[in-house]
């Protein structure tokens, strides 16, 4: 395997508000590599969508970029211009957003959208066309009767599949998803992770899927981030973290689901609520909801510090670890 | 069990749907017959289309029914619901940023509502039942909640105020539709926990109206699965999360995520989690095209509720009593 296909330095995001700048990313830094599904999983308002405006180049006023670097095949995509930027949008990195409903155009079909894609984005001809836009439908499940259909007259399930059938038109090396699950039931939410699950095992292209609700990504992720406040407080191959998470929070989301089938018993969730961007506190940022607090917390910032490809941000992990 | 606190014996309603001739009938809700005791939280669980929501519109009198009795508290509920009716049985919605006028302090709802449905609380205690209220669902300190603007207040702490609303007129039954689905998941259990504690402080029932069957699961007494407008299943929570009857009850509970379990795969066939058409239905189960288990006779005719066990009742003819 050749190196990663994106590469996050420092990035850092600002929203200019009326009290001043909101930092709602601040110096993350992360690897995807090829093939890989990356979730990153937090509360309302921890930056874990503006990450992936970030990476897509998607910002509009007020948010900015004011640091880092987005590394994508080698390309430092900051750097590009907005020309330049338009090559690879679609063709190599495509997104799924959160609302089907909202993104697809109510008045064209779902094929006049396909080919539209295509037109901006390739030379290829109308047979071409046609023939890639059934393609496509098929590999999520969708009759390629669709293509004549209008978004209306496919259920919120088709329509979040068609919306993924897009994404994979031109076969991009990365897709990024913003909690496409989140408006379907459980059993479309399922059959829709499996799809995608399938066609990057088919396909080879690697995910970067943010969802509030980690149970969904549980199961088909291979690294989650856990983010919170803008930063990354937790990152590590899934499995582990759901079987050991180390950063309290973390250990909080994990306590906040209740089980469908292992033991019942009373939780709490986190109580409190999330720190304000524009003036954040000087020390660790979960200080005032954790309950392991301790008084450096309050005024030192913690690190995110990697021991054997786990990383956390805590004090109270690093110093045990350093013992 | 003591008498029920709500009946509702087969209530049906139908939406015309289509152009103004179009003879198309949505059948939201079809033939449902169930009963909530006091101080119970029954779940209502099923996915969107299932009819859930219509069922608590139904019984909030927002829908008059197509046909069907509600009777709540022993009365049977008219087409019109009086002012003591809806206070006994205030609803509380999905949306926490929506159903609160934005323009109106927190206190001025409250209090409100406690002018208009309590009239035992006099003028100048009014103040200090709403700062009680406020309280009751985890609102501290309540006097300065109750001076704030509602958009001071975060998603959950919204919602909670939705709690405070509909328990400001004394209900013995409060709807909650959806209560939950647009909080944050860290979130979510302190509301589940609200819930819980009216029910066991203030002796409330709530019909908690759901499509997460693990939070069904971590708040619920009993149970009622609802697939295209009808009851497939009802039993105790524990009995049907335990032993599921109904295959959509199988499926449902196949397809929701548990990250504490290993991953297994759902052994049977690829479910798109398709909803199906319920306008002008024909006879059968409504669940046959999805079903793994069905016959011909499960398309033709509409299985009955059967009582399986005294206290679960499930509607399937592949499901023979034990």
């Amino acid at each position: 395997m050749s190196g990663p296909i994106l590469q996050l330095r420092d990035l850092s995001v600002e929203y200019a508000t009326p009290s001043g700048p909101a930092l709602a990313v601040s110096g993350v830094s992360f690897d995807l590599e090829q093939g890989e599904f990356l979730a990153i999983v937090g509360e309302s308002g921890c930056g874990k969508s503006t990450l992936l405006f970030a990476v897509a180049h998607l910002l509009t006023y007020p948010g900015s970029l004011v640091g880092g670097s987005v590394v994508f095949d080698g390309i430092d995509l900051t750097s590009l211009t907005p020309e330049e930027l338009r090559l690879h949008r679609w063709r190599d990195i495509s997104v799924v957003m959160q609302s089907a409903m909202n993104a697809l155009n109510p008045t064209l079909t779902i094929g006049a959208q396909l080919a539209d894609a295509c037109q901006a984005h390739t030379n290829w001809d109308n047979e071409r066309i046609a023939e890639r836009s059934a393609e496509v439908l098929s590999m999520v499940s969708i009759d390629p009767v669709h293509l004549k259909s209008y978004p209306f007259q496919l259920s919120g399930g088709m329509r979040q599949r068609a919306m993924i059938a897009m994404a994979l038109l031109l076969e991009p090396k990365l897709v990024i998803m913003d909690e496409p699950t989140s408006a379907l039931d459980v059993v479309a939410q399922r059959s829709l992770m499996r799809q995608v699950e399938t066609l990057r095992r088919d396909l080879g292209f690697s995910v970067l899927f943010v969802t509030h609700d980690m149970s969904v990504v549980s199961h088909f992720s291979d690294r989650l981030a856990v983010m919170y406040g803008g930063e990354i407080v937790e990152l590590g191959v899934t499995r582990t973290l759901f079987d050991n998470p180390q950063h309290p929070y973390s250990h909080g989301l994990m306590e906040a689901f209740p089980s469908l089938l292992g033991e019942l018993r009373p939780l709490t969730g986190i109580a409190g609520n999330p720190p304000s961007l524009v003036n954040p506190p000087p020390g660790c940022l979960f200080a005032p909801r954790c309950p392991h607090v301790m008084d450096e917390c309050r005024e030192v910032r913690p690190e995110l510090v990697t021991s054997e490809g786990h990383a956390v941000r805590c004090h109270l992990i690093n110093r045990a670890a350093i013992q | 069990m003591s008498a029920p606190i709500l009946k509702v014996e087969s209530l049906s309603r139908q939406f015309r749907v289509g152009g103004f001739r179009s003879r198309g009938q949505l059948h939201a809700i079809d033939e449902v017959s169930f009963e909530v005791a006091p101080s119970e939280i029954v779940a209502l669980v099923g996915e969107s289309g299932s009819g859930k929501s219509t069922i608590a519109r139904v019984l909030a009198s927002l829908y008059p029914p197509t046909s069907g009795t509600v009777i709540f508290e022993d009365k049977v509920l008219g087409r019109r619901s009086s002012r003591s009716v809806r206070g006994r049985m205030p609803m509380v919605f999905q949306d926490p940023f929506g159903s609160i006028n934005p323009v109106l302090r927190v206190g001025h709802s409250l209090l409100r509502t406690l002018k208009l449905h309590r009239p035992d609380v006099s003028k100048a205690r009014r103040l200090d039942e709403a700062v009680a209220l406020v309280e009751k669902v985890g609102l501290t300190p309540g006097a300065d909640v109750l001076q704030r603007y509602p958009h001071e207040l975060s998603g959950g702490q919204r919602q909670r105020l939705g709690f405070a609303q509909a328990l400001a007129s004394r209900p013995s039954l409060i709807l909650a539709d959806e209560p939950v689905s647009m909080l944050d998941v860290s979130i979510r259990i302190g509301l589940l926990n609200v819930m819980k504690d009216l029910r066991d402080a203030e002796g409330v029932s709530l019909l908690y109206i759901t499509h997460d069957l693990a939070s069904a699961r971590y708040v619920a007494d009993r149970m009622i699965v609802l697939y295209a407008g009808r009851i497939v299943e009802e039993g105790l929570t524990e009995e049907v999360i335990g032993a599921p009857q109904h295959p959509y009850t199988r499926l449902l509970m196949s397809a929701a995520p548990d990250p504490r379990l290993r991953f297994a795969e759902y052994e049977g066939a690829e479910d798109l989690g398709e909803p199906p058409k319920v306008i002008n239905p024909g006879p059968g189960c409504r669940f046959a095209p999805r079903c793994p288990l069905a016959m011909e006779q499960c398309r033709t005719s509409t299985p009955p509720m059967v009582q399986l066990s005294p206290t679960n009742r499930t509607a399937c003819y592949a499901v023979k009593k034990s």
